[in-house]
């Protein structure tokens, strides 16, 4: 039914995400790379969908309020909402972006509370592990589970990411196991994602993480060993953003 | 700004090519920011004129009047006393510092990673882009934070006579007679300077002066209360600014004169946003001219600023000087009386800013409050998270921004600002 259908948008820094949802269920799903027309790209995924309402976030959401009209919402507000659909007694979302990285803690009635962003600087990002990925000859994909073989023999010393970079040429030289240095990279981003979940002083509940990070087993498996605590994966990750900004428009009609 | 200024200009010694550039941004920021705004009142003219002839009409005052005699003080903070400048019949200008400006000069003699407005008051003065600066006869410093203390050192070898001023850094029992001593220090350095003893009349005077002016913000202060509120923070904050340079006794009838029209408003039930629109009191370090940036991003994301709770803002000007006593001596203790009320975070203890902080929250009936701090100041950021911690626990909303100057930020502080209105609008 035409009515209850409403569309999400997410223009992140590297993918653009769409979701169509009709009532609770999610009709359409894509995630595409972002392109330099984000906005248009976005918006031609939604070409097949019938009119309604939308609603957008993401570092480009402007582009579509500004010259489409359609409101937006911050990724924080759209995270919480799409984590708690699928979680709805997630305390915490640990969002990790492909250039940034968030903890935002609910209260009990689900709303925000507070959040931590970090939006400036590669560490702790998607990014970081995309290039550590390419640099040991590993695809994305099976970056993790590498990780997750390797032992943990060794630390990452460098907090910069292009630091890091060299750093691991110099291990790769020395015959280091590449496993090995997967792991102690996946750690490095625990490292980060971790201390920003502790300075958040999160309330007890469940931890949900979103974003493309995880749909990396290694660093799903090394968080929840690190924080001892279990810790989900959303499924289809990427698109809670663009999720949450569906059921916004399904409850905040525009007025 | 018409060409009869480049004169004026020239003879100051300005760098006429870096303040023609200086000038063009600022118009145009200006424009951007401040006109783009909706529902001005009619009374905010005031508030363009003056910042159009910023550089103009107010600078050829200070020029005329010191070939009149009257020496011009520029001064980097709320505890330079105005009083005594202005019984001295000087004049004192608040010296801007908020933008950066020749960068790269600047980190030749402070290190990088140093407060942006410490640096910027550098860079106007590298880059020869304020003629203010060098109107001043006399350049007042204060040995308030860290930052600044080490600086004045630096600056004292780039301007014609600097005077740092000593602070107490706490508030017990030595601190008043310290203050008072720097006062009257000062007060001397001021009759050496313009050749003139300092009277009880004059001191009388010149105190009626500043407090009329600080009566005028108050009045606008009160206004901003109202649930329909009559102007914008971005021209509340302008207004705080110019309150630092413009003739005090002009400003002073321009401020009433404004709050007339605001009354007006008020009870005509005008606004320059709706009731329901989320009210956000800022609080923290101060925002020199031209330094609007948090106010902007906040303004363009559905809010309202209704207070400031900073040196340029209320807690500069929250307290009147006592000018009741007739002789020297009482008017010098009123006036460090007053002085010491301030609760700078460079203070310690500074348990009262909690405190000044929660009843203006609730005074201006605030939904969240906006720490701001200028990266690497410690007392401030320091400060902030305890108060966020406090104010949470008072159920007030309360996030941290830690900026500088730069425009690289925008996009990420306006996600946070904008998830932390989402959050105190649901």
């Amino acid at each position: 039914m035409e009515q209850r259908l409403t569309a999400g948008i997410d223009i992140g820094s590297c993918t653009v995400k769409v979701v169509v949802l009709d009532g609770q269920s999610v009709v359409r799903e894509a995630v595409v790379d972002a392109t330099a027309r984000p906005a248009e790209t976005a918006l031609r995924l939604l070409t097949d969908t019938p009119s309604c309402p939308v609603v957008a976030t993401g570092y480009g959401r402007d582009l579509l309020e500004v010259h489409r009209n359609i409101p937006t919402i911050t990724e924080i507000k759209a995270h919480a909402l799409g984590a708690r659909l699928y979680c709805p007694s997630c305390a915490t979302v640990i969002d990790v972006g492909g250039q940034d990285l968030k903890v935002i803690c609910l209260d009990a009635a689900g709303k925000v509370a507070r959040f931590e962003m970090n939006d400036r600087c590669a560490a702790g990002t998607g990014k970081f592990l995309e290039i550590m990925a390419q640099r040991l000859g590993y695809p994305l994909a099976e970056f993790g589970n590498a990780a997750l073989t390797g032992a943990d023999a060794l630390t990452i010393s460098a907090m910069c990411t292009v630091f890091a970079e060299s750093e691991v040429v110099g291990l790769i030289n020395r015959g280091v196991d590449r496993r090995d240095i997967a792991r102690a990279l996946h750690q490095s981003v625990v490292k980060r994602v971790s201390a920003m979940f502790k300075r958040t002083d999160p309330l007890a509940g469940q931890v949900v993480v979103t974003g493309g990070g995880a749909l990396n087993t290694g660093l799903i498996g090394l968080l929840q060993r690190d924080l001892g605590i279990s810790i989900h994966a959303a499924p289809a990750p990427q698109t809670v953003g663009a999720l949450g900004c569906a059921i916004h428009a399904k409850q905040s009609p525009r007025e | 700004m018409p060409k009869k200024y480049r004169a004026m200009w020239a003879e100051l010694g300005l760098n006429l090519d870096n303040h023609d550039k200086l000038l063009k941004t600022l118009g145009k920021v200006y424009s951007d920011i401040f006109l783009s705004q909706v529902n001005r009142p009619k009374k905010a003219e005031y508030l363009d004129f003056v910042v159009s002839e910023v550089h103009g009409l107010r600078v050829q005052e200070l020029v005329e009047g010191k070939k009149q005699g009257r020496k011009v003080v520029g001064t980097y903070c709320t505890f330079a006393p105005e009083e005594i400048v202005l019984a001295a019949n000087a004049v004192m200008v608040g010296l801007c510092s908020g933008a950066d400006f020749a960068t790269e000069e600047v980190e030749k003699l402070l290190p990088k990673n140093l407060c942006a407005l410490i640096k910027s008051s550098f860079g106007f003065k590298l880059g020869g882009v304020c003629p203010y600066l060098e109107a001043s006869d006399l350049v007042v410093g204060e040995n308030t934070c860290d930052g600044k203390k080490k600086a004045y050192e630096v600056l004292k070898g780039l301007v014609r006579d600097l005077y740092v001023l000593d602070l107490p850094h706490t508030k017990n029992e030595n601190a008043k007679p310290l203050l008072r001593a720097e006062f009257e220090k000062f007060k001397a350095k001021m009759e050496t300077l313009t050749g003139r003893a300092i009277t009880v009349d004059a001191l009388k005077r010149a105190t009626d002066v500043v407090n009329a002016k600080r009566q005028a913000v108050h009045r606008l202060s009160a206004l901003r209360a109202n649930r329909l509120v009559p102007i914008s923070g971005l021209d509340s904050l302008l207004i705080n600014q110019i309150f630092f340079y413009e003739d005090p006794v002009r400003f002073t009838g321009q401020i009433n004169a404004l709050c007339d029209e605001l009354d007006a408003r008020v009870k005509s039930g005008t606004g320059v946003t709706d009731a329901r629109t989320p009210r956000i009191l800022i609080s923290g370090c101060p925002m020199a001219v031209p330094n609007w940036k948090l106010p902007a991003i906040i303004e363009t994301s559905g809010a309202i600023i209704v207070g400031e709770e900073s040196c340029v803002g209320e807690r500069g000007t929250r307290n009147l000087v006592d000018n009741s006593s007739t002789t020297l001596d009482g008017l010098m203790d009123a006036l460090v009386d007053r002085y010491l009320k301030i609760d700078c975070a460079v203070f310690s203890p500074n348990t009262e800013r909690l405190d000044h902080i929660r009843e203006m929250a609730r005074h201006y009936k605030a939904d969240g409050v906006i720490l701001y701090a200028i990266q690497f100041c410690a007392p401030y950021t320091i400060e902030a998270i305890g108060i966020e911690r406090q104010l949470e626990k008072a159920g007030i909303p309360a996030i941290r921004i830690e900026t500088d100057y730069s425009q690289q930020d925008v996009g990420q502080l306006k996600t946070r600002v904008q998830a932390f209105i989402e959050r105190i609008k649901d």
